[in-house]
């Protein structure tokens, strides 16, 4: 698990990222709209990503601002998932995984060998498309994370955190009962927002979602929406979904993704009103997808 | 297949329930004749279990029984301490025999000479002395009056009473002549013959006579090496385990390891008994016939079974589980030991007990090593020469007088009492630690 981030090819082999880079990598056009953020905290220039010989995301750049939500669409099996899970080096768990180009966070490249990814991890926060709980308590699956990264002084902190937590993520009244009850007995809904919870339980700077709504009720998933509102004061988001209405709400900005290629990214309004490419211009109007 | 679904199966549906409802009877049939086909397997192998317990029952119930003959015992002071110093050099040197023999003659005061003497005496076991011994030593005050004690009856007469020695076969054909049957039932008449609960064969060690012979010192070399073993093998196969399945990159030398420790786990079991001898005996000096010799072995032997075990239990941990881990930031190693093991122990559990059971029904090995010596002592620790119980069941089946073949069972039940009293503790831990997900 942890050998595989030597197997990464890089293209930029170094740590520091000059404004030089960022220039000549801005020249690429491959992508419609401005890929570039005016606040960038994560950078991503040509990104490549291959599974065994199959190339999974070709040549992608795109930032994430701060303060900003960046929501990702495009049609299933085009590499939205893949490509967020790179943005935490997720990916490395994932034997003949490879990803090549450069992605930084801060201006620290991410996939440099010598970093670590347990702080990254912990700064770079995730929610899976399958919800994910562990075979715990409830309790424990919020006050897990919490816990390693020693972020509370005492039990009573503990409890407070696991509560602002699952307030937030719209689970508390449903579970304040029953902290102790395993969290896989609940329902898959209820699991989403439990790992929800569970993720900004250790406060991440960057939040990749990655279709957090998908199992959620109208009710649940407002709430949900409400939060990603909240959460952009403070931090960057970057939100896969299959849903038109929930990126056009929440996000500032959108990207639109097609079999591994990031067809075009612009404002969330000019996408949904005036996309440029024939491709967006398909998918958002429903013709396929 | 003869029914095949028309491919506008879907615009008429009539006909594809009509297609469903003619296999259906056929699909039906299948599934029974596969259940009635697993019942009687299932059958036919509890039958084959049953018939060996109760054989193995039937015929080591007695040895859990021994015969022993009730006699006033006179500790006349003159033979045991006639000095009067009380001293327990003085008593342990006593000689006891003549206690026994003279009570056994006052019953039959008309024995008279050298070999109807000695048949006479040879109805009480050679462990007399140390019975009478025993009871001395632990209260001197004894000495000077007489008691009624129990003494223990020598292999033959125990198994006539048994039933084991027919009494209708010609005289020379048996081990017990008529004169012992006849004092055998006065003494029953007088109601001084008795068959009572044979503690000696919880308690005793290994002896060369069927009726003090004991199943203690196999069963305690059997826990001490089984302890070492599990001690041994449990965390270097788990963290083999561990490692090869979760850090480990994939490439040819882990391939390499695999297919051996594969290979390993069919290895006859004598090969590794040899090379114990040949590295831990010759090379390192681990003293012979103990424990911590046994149980090395034993930790070779069991490791391929429990890290294969190991890593299929390590497998079916969903990688969801890991990927929620490590999402929080988790650690590599924490991700393994705060949610990646607790899950797989179970399967862990139930590796390691198998290998348990095998090495505990281990014999070849052993042999090698040097357990098989005849021990009297039981062994008190890890570094103590002693045997283990398949051992003991090896030895006392082949051994010629009448009384070992009861033992024999007897062990085999003791050892089967111990599997199941293992197994049991797996299924209870495997409870413990069995969670959904
Ligand atoms: N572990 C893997 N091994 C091999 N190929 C993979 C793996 N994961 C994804 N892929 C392939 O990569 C491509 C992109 O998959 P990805 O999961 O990123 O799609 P997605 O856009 O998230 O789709 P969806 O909207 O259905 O979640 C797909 O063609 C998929 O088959
Ligand atoms: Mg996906």
């Amino acid at each position: 698990m942890s050998t595989t981030a030597a197997e990464v090819g890089r293209a930029t082999p170094t740590g520091a990222i000059t404004a030089a880079d960022l220039e000549k990598d801005r020249s690429f056009k491959g992508t419609i709209g401005d890929i570039t953020s005016p606040n960038a905290r994560m950078v991503c220039r040509d990104v490549n990503v291959y599974y065994g010989d199959k190339q999974a995301i070709k040549r992608v750049s795109l930032d994430i601002g701060k303060n900003e939500v960046v929501s990702m669409i495009g049609p299933s099996g085009c590499g939205k998932s893949t490509f967020l899970r790179c943005l935490n080096r997720m990916n490395d768990t994932i034997p003949g995984c490879r990803v090549t180009g450069l992605i930084a966070l801060d201006g620290v490249d991410v996939y440099d060998k010598k970093l670590d990814v347990v702080p990254l991890r912990a700064q770079v926060g995730m929610v899976f498309q399958k919800p994910n709980p562990f075979p715990k308590s409830i309790y424990e699956n919020v006050a897990y994370g919490p816990r390693i990264h020693g972020l509370t002084n005492n039990k009573t902190e503990l409890d407070e955190l696991v509560e602002t937590s699952l307030r937030k993520a719209g689970l508390w009244e449903e579970v304040k009962d029953r902290l102790d009850q395993p969290g896989t007995g609940l329902s898959g809904g209820q699991q989403q927002r439990l790992c929800i919870a569970r993720t900004i339980a250790v406060s991440p700077e960057v939040i990749l979602m990655d279709e957090p709504c998908s199992a959620l009720d109208p009710i649940a998933t407002a709430k949900i929406e409400e939060l990603i509102d909240e959460l952009r004061e403070n931090y960057s988001i970057a939100i896969v979904t299959h849903s038109m209405q929930q990126a056009a709400r929440v996000s500032q900005r959108t990207a639109y993704f097609h079999l591994g290629d990031l067809v075009e990214v612009g404002e969330t309004d000019q996408i949904f009103t005036n996309p440029q490419h024939k491709l967006t211009e398909d998918y958002i109007t429903g013709r396929f997808g | 297949m003869s029914n095949p679904a028309t491919p506008d199966g879907a615009n008429s549906p009539r006909r594809a329930i009509d297609a469903v409802n003619a296999s259906l009877k056929r699909r039906y049939a299948a599934e029974k004749r596969f259940r009635l086909m697993g019942m009687s397997a299932v059958i036919l192998g509890l039958a084959f279990v049953a018939i060996l317990f109760v054989d193995i029952v039937a015929k080591g119930w007695p040895a859990f029984q021994q015969t022993s003959i009730q006699l006033p015992i006179y500790f006349d002071a003159q033979v045991i301490d006639p000095e009067g110093t009380r001293e327990a050099d003085t008593l342990s040197r006593a000689n006891y025999v003549v206690l026994a023999r003279d009570a056994l003659r006052a019953q039959f005061p008309d024995v008279q000479g050298r070999t109807d003497v000695r048949a006479l005496n040879a109805m009480l076991s050679p462990g007399v002395p140390q019975q009478l011994r025993e009871l001395v030593m632990a209260d001197p005050s004894l000495i000077g009056t007489t008691q009624e004690i129990w003494l223990i009856a020598d292999d033959d007469v125990d198994q006539f009473v048994k039933g084991a020695i027919p009494r209708d076969v010609p005289e020379l054909e048996r081990r017990v002549k008529d004169q012992t049957v006849a004092w055998i039932d006065a003494l029953d008449e007088r109601g001084r013959i008795e068959k009572k609960f044979n503690t000696t064969f919880f308690t005793a060690g290994a002896s060369r006579e069927p009726e003090l012979a004991g199943i203690a010192g196999a069963l305690m070399g059997s826990f001490y090496t089984l302890v070492l073993t599990l001690l041994f093998s449990f965390p270097i196969a788990v963290g083999a385990a561990l490692y090869l399945e979760e850090f480990a990159p994939k490439n040819k030398w882990t391939d390499i390891i695999e297919v051996n420790i594969n290979n390993l786990a069919a290895v006859p079991s004598i090969v590794f008994g040899l090379l114990g001898l040949a590295v831990f005996i010759s090379f390192f000096g681990v003293p012979r016939s103990t424990p911590l010799v046994g149980a090395l072995v034993l930790t070779l032997m069991t490791l391929p079974t429990i890290i294969i075990a190991s890593r299929a239990a390590l497998k079916s941990v969903p990688p969801s589980i890991r990927e929620a881990a490590l999402g929080v930031g988790a650690s590599p190693l924490q991700t393994q030991f705060h949610h990646v093991l607790p899950l797989a122990m179970p399967g862990m559990l139930t590796g390691t007990i198998i290998g348990m059971a095998q090495a505990l029904g281990e014999t070849a090995p052993l042999l090698m090593i040097g357990m098989i010596a005849f021990i009297v002592d039981i062994p008190g620790g890890f570094t103590d020469p002693s045997t283990v119980l398949p051992v003991q069941i090896f030895l006392w089946a082949d051994s010629p007088e009448r009384g070992f073949i009861e033992k024999t069972s007897a062990a085999i039940m003791v050892l089967l009492g111990f599997l199941l009293l293992m197994n049991l503790t797996a299924v209870l831990l495997r409870r413990k630690f069995e969670r959904r997900w």
